[in-house]
């Protein structure tokens, strides 16, 4: 898959390498803005409450 | 797709070596599948104790900023708590055992500051809103619904995130019996101090009881109880502190400085 990314890429490998660090920080960006908050309430450590109380 | 730049060059350090397919090899796509998978458990690592504890505590302090601002210049978009020791205050004391005066809370909004010295010298403090949800500790300390407010007889419970969501209560460990913990309202300062801890299963609501662990007893003391998770990253147990009424301080006397010094 990545082999494959890597052959699309356009340029030389100086610019296929700042194309793939791009590409790396982009999905990044979409894990830590969208999906990881989207999963915490999920996670054990979210609950600090005692439950069933007032 | 996953993290292009990092399988890059993991590949390039592995130079040529392949695993040649013998019987039970991977294919290289299921390499790359782990892999994937393992560098986005790391990111959520970061993000978790990195990103997040520096976004959502920097957005914590900035509502603690705004709220202070609000309290210097009267405070008047913020519910009015009377403090306790007003003998004019006392408004709803009622035959409910409850002495908590009518003052009705909105779900979700911040109504007071909680400043705990041990957990980071005077300048710590994050904003107490209403509410347990979720949504609600994300912004900060969220105060238990029906429980008593600040300074009032019976249980101010509050609880807080240990892990996560700027990490307000990370340090609810290192609180001592005697720590000064205080709760700024518009009145003025609550002071309570702590008087001692427990780890209690996350079902023992009673730690959120008018009289801390003793539900139905008629309260005659003002407790503040902390809640968070215990051990750290985990929800197995909840830590507790509890806290009892010392004074409280009306806004115009202004708060003693050394009220707030780093016992640290």
């Amino acid at each position: 898959m990545y082999a494959a990314l890597w052959r699309r890429l356009p340029g030389n490998r100086l610019v296929k390498s700042l194309l793939a660090l791009l590409l790396f920080l982009a999905v990044v960006a979409v894990l830590f803005i969208w999906v990881f908050p989207a999963i915490t309430p999920f996670l054990p450590f979210e609950n600090v409450t005692v439950e069933g109380g007032p | 797709m996953g993290p292009v730049g990092h399988e890059r060059r993991g590949r390039g350090i592995q130079g040529g070596r392949r695993w040649r397919g013998g019987a039970g090899a991977r294919s290289s796509g299921d390499r790359e599948l782990f892999i994937t998978v393992g560098v986005v458990l790391v990111l959520f690592v970061v993000w978790q104790l990195g990103y997040v504890a520096v976004v959502d505590s920097r957005a914590q302090l900035g509502v603690v900023a705004e709220v202070e601002a609000q309290f210097a210049a009267g405070g008047a978009s913020l519910p009015d708590i009377p403090l306790q020791s007003d003998p004019t205050a006392t408004g709803g004391a009622g035959g409910t055992g409850s002495t908590s005066p009518k003052v009705t809370l909105e779900d979700g909004r911040v109504f007071a500051i909680l400043r705990v010295p041990r957990l980071g010298g005077p300048t710590w403090a994050r904003p107490i809103y209403e509410g347990v949800g979720l949504p609600v500790l994300a912004k900060g300390l969220g105060r238990y619904p029906n429980t008593a407010l600040p300074g009032a007889i019976g249980n101010f419970a509050v609880a807080g995130h240990r892990a996560g969501h700027g990490n307000p209560l990370i340090d609810i460990d290192a609180i001592r019996n005697g720590d000064v913990m205080i709760v700024e309202t518009r009145a003025g300062w609550v002071v309570y101090r702590a008087q001692r801890h427990t780890i209690v299963p996350p079902t023992s609501v009673d730690v959120v009881a008018a009289v801390p662990q003793k539900p139905g007893v008629k309260p005659t003391e003002a407790w503040f109880t902390l809640t968070s998770c215990d051990p750290r990253f985990s929800s197995t147990n909840r830590y507790i502190v509890f806290a009892k009424l010392e004074r409280v301080i009306p806004r115009a006397e202004g708060l003693p400085a050394d009220l707030l010094a780093d016992p640290r």
